[in-house]
């Protein structure tokens, strides 16, 4: 029911992205879903690969700090109304969203959305209540 | 274990008496042979008969490293120059390095100071010590070196850098005892986790470590990291080397000056007036039995205290206070006075947070702006920001409570702040003042 995320400590200067897309291109590990959170001095990378050990790996390898979260990804409907629900089932169940990035499907059917909520046990079970698809790691890790 | 008990316990009467018989011999002779001292003497107004108590001692001008400039290479040595049979260079970083030399005589006696630090840091024969100090014009190397094999110690003399082959040798060699720069025992714990080296499956009981100036925090973060106990050891090349002063095993509390060969004094950096025992400021040295390169009231821009209690190891000699700074590492940041020490000690203070650090003062305008960099490891990176923000104004926060200053502290990415393997470089101050 949880996705393993990783995630980069990135200072703020240019060609550090480059350099981890040049780590992850040189070990042959394919990027299923990315997002960037920045601030003025730095930043921090995550990232849901295909291979998350692998992938932590070869970065510690090449000097960068890592950390490796469990993330929820869910499936949506492509429709209007379908982000709202999720949200607002949330909001009553009183569980806060940290962050949270989405991507569409090749196929072109469902975006999938990464959530990274503060009680995470707390909010699979709310989201089953609701009926709403949770996707297995193994899903994301092979898309 | 007391390495020469009956010098290093002697009741202070007796001490004292020692002290000034050497003292007054001393004065004497460095009056005679060394015309530089000579002529200070004589435009002070004081003579060698005039010390007749070790209170006099005051009466005698004060040594600086100017004053060893001005003599470059051999001017202050007070022996005929066939007696040197060593001679040592300090870095030198700017202009000419500053020259010590030594007879057989003074080598002996340095072997001897160093036998009761390693000793005072719970060394005995038998043990494998691994000294990574540099060998060379640095006396920190051969220093530890004789002392060892006084000790009677199997010495691996292995001089600075490499790390991973300093491991390897650690695990086929059995080191039981390391001795280098507190900077650099940390980068040899930061290479035994890239390793994947368990310290405890090392033989390595104790570190003897100095040559730069440490925190309390540093040595907890040493002696956890290699699993073993780290004790603080203290020289100066312009005195002798390491073998000024250590602490002992059983305390770990203040460093006990070897008081039968060195008289130290606090002086006040500004006013150069003596203070009283307890007192913070300026450690001053005067040597006893030095022949090539005796000091006088040698002023070392270390920052100390002296404690006169009684101290459980039994040694009878005062201690001195870790060196919290160097008068001239000083940094007046809006009018404050701010040792880097002390803001090492906030940053370890900080649960995860490594003890690599940069200080970065700007002026910007008219005012004094101070960066703190601080790698972030593993121990306290986090996916969410706010964290790591929060964790940043934590620091900003406690500096600013125990220096009164406000910084700017910047999260940088691990190992871009230089490593050193002798002395970490803490300060770039850019302002042109």
């Amino acid at each position: 029911m949880k996705v393993e995320q990783i995630s980069i400590f990135l200072e703020n200067k240019s060609g550090r992205l480059a350099d981890v897309a040049g780590v992850l291109a040189a070990a042959g590990i394919n990027v299923r879903a990315l997002s960037l959170a920045d601030t003025t001095d730095f930043g921090i990378l995550r990232l849901i690969v295909d291979d998350t050990v692998k992938a932590k790996q070869v970065l510690k390898d090449n000097g960068f700090t890592v950390g490796r979260t469990e993330v929820i990804a869910v499936e949506v409907e492509d429709r209007p109304g379908g982000l709202a629900h999720i949200l607002n089932t949330m909001k009553a169940a009183s569980i806060n969203v940290e962050y949270m990035y989405a991507f569409v499907q090749k196929s072109g059917g469902n975006a999938i959305i990464i959530f990274r909520f503060d009680e995470l046990e707390k909010a699979i079970e709310v989201l089953q209540q609701a009926e709403v698809k949770i996707l297995a790691g193994e899903e994301i890790y092979s898309i | 274990m007391i390495w020469n008990e009956e010098f290093e316990t002697l009741p202070r009467e007796a001490l004292e008496a020692l002290q000034l018989k050497r003292l007054q011999h001393q004065i004497e002779r460095v009056y005679a042979a060394v015309p530089y001292y000579r002529n200070k003497m004589e435009e002070s107004g004081v003579k060698p008969s005039d010390i007749k108590t070790l209170r006099d001692l005051r009466r005698l001008p004060f040594t600086t490293k100017e004053d060893l400039r001005l003599n470059y290479p051999f001017g202050l040595f007070a022996v005929p120059f066939e007696r040197v049979v060593r001679i040592h260079a300090s870095s030198g970083t700017t202009g000419k390095p500053t020259v010590v030399g030594y007879t057989k005589r003074d080598i002996e006696s340095w072997a001897e100071l160093m036998a009761r630090t390693l000793s005072a840091g719970g060394a005995h024969q038998g043990d494998v010590v691994h000294n990574a100090y540099g060998y060379g014009l640095f006396t920190g190397g051969l220093g530890a070196h004789y002392g060892a094999e006084r000790l009677g110690a199997a010495v691996i003399p292995i001089s600075g850098g490499n790390s991973k082959r300093q491991i390897m040798l650690m695990q086929d060699f059995g080191s039981t005892v390391l001795m280098c720069t507190p900077s650099y025992a940390l980068n040899i714990a930061d290479v035994m986790k890239e390793m994947k080296v368990d310290p405890a499956s090392l033989k390595l009981r104790v570190g003897l470590f100095g040559a730069e100036p440490w925190s309390e925090n540093m040595r907890e973060e040493i002696q956890k990291r290699l699993n073993i106990k780290a004790i603080d050891i203290f020289g100066l090349s312009e005195v002798m080397g390491p073998g000024v002063a250590s602490e002992c095993i059983e305390e770990q509390h203040g460093l006990h000056v070897f008081e039968d060969y060195f008289i130290p004094e606090i002086v006040d950096p500004k006013t150069m007036e003596p203070l009283p025992v307890g007192e913070l400021g300026e450690l001053v040295f005067t040597t006893l039995t030095k022949e090539a390169f005796p000091v006088i009231r040698y002023r070392t821009k270390d920052l100390s205290r002296l404690i006169a209690e009684p101290c459980s190891c039994g040694r009878t000699f005062y201690r001195m206070e870790r060196i919290t700074g160097r008068t001239d590492d000083m940094l007046i940041i809006r009018g404050v006075n701010v040792f880097p020490s002390q803001i090492e000690h906030v940053l370890m203070s900080v649960e995860g947070v490594e003890p690599h650090y940069q200080i970065i003062v700007n002026r910007e305008g008219s005012l004094d702006v101070v960066e703190v960099q601080v790698e972030v490891s593993e121990n306290i990176f986090s996916d969410e920001v706010k964290i790591l923000e929060k964790l940043g104004k934590r620091i900003e926060r406690e500096i600013k409570d125990l220096l009164g200053i406000s910084c700017k502290v910047k999260l940088v990415e691990p190992k871009t702040i230089q490593r050193s393997e002798g002395k970490a470089q803490r300060v770039i101050d850019n302002r042109k003042l």
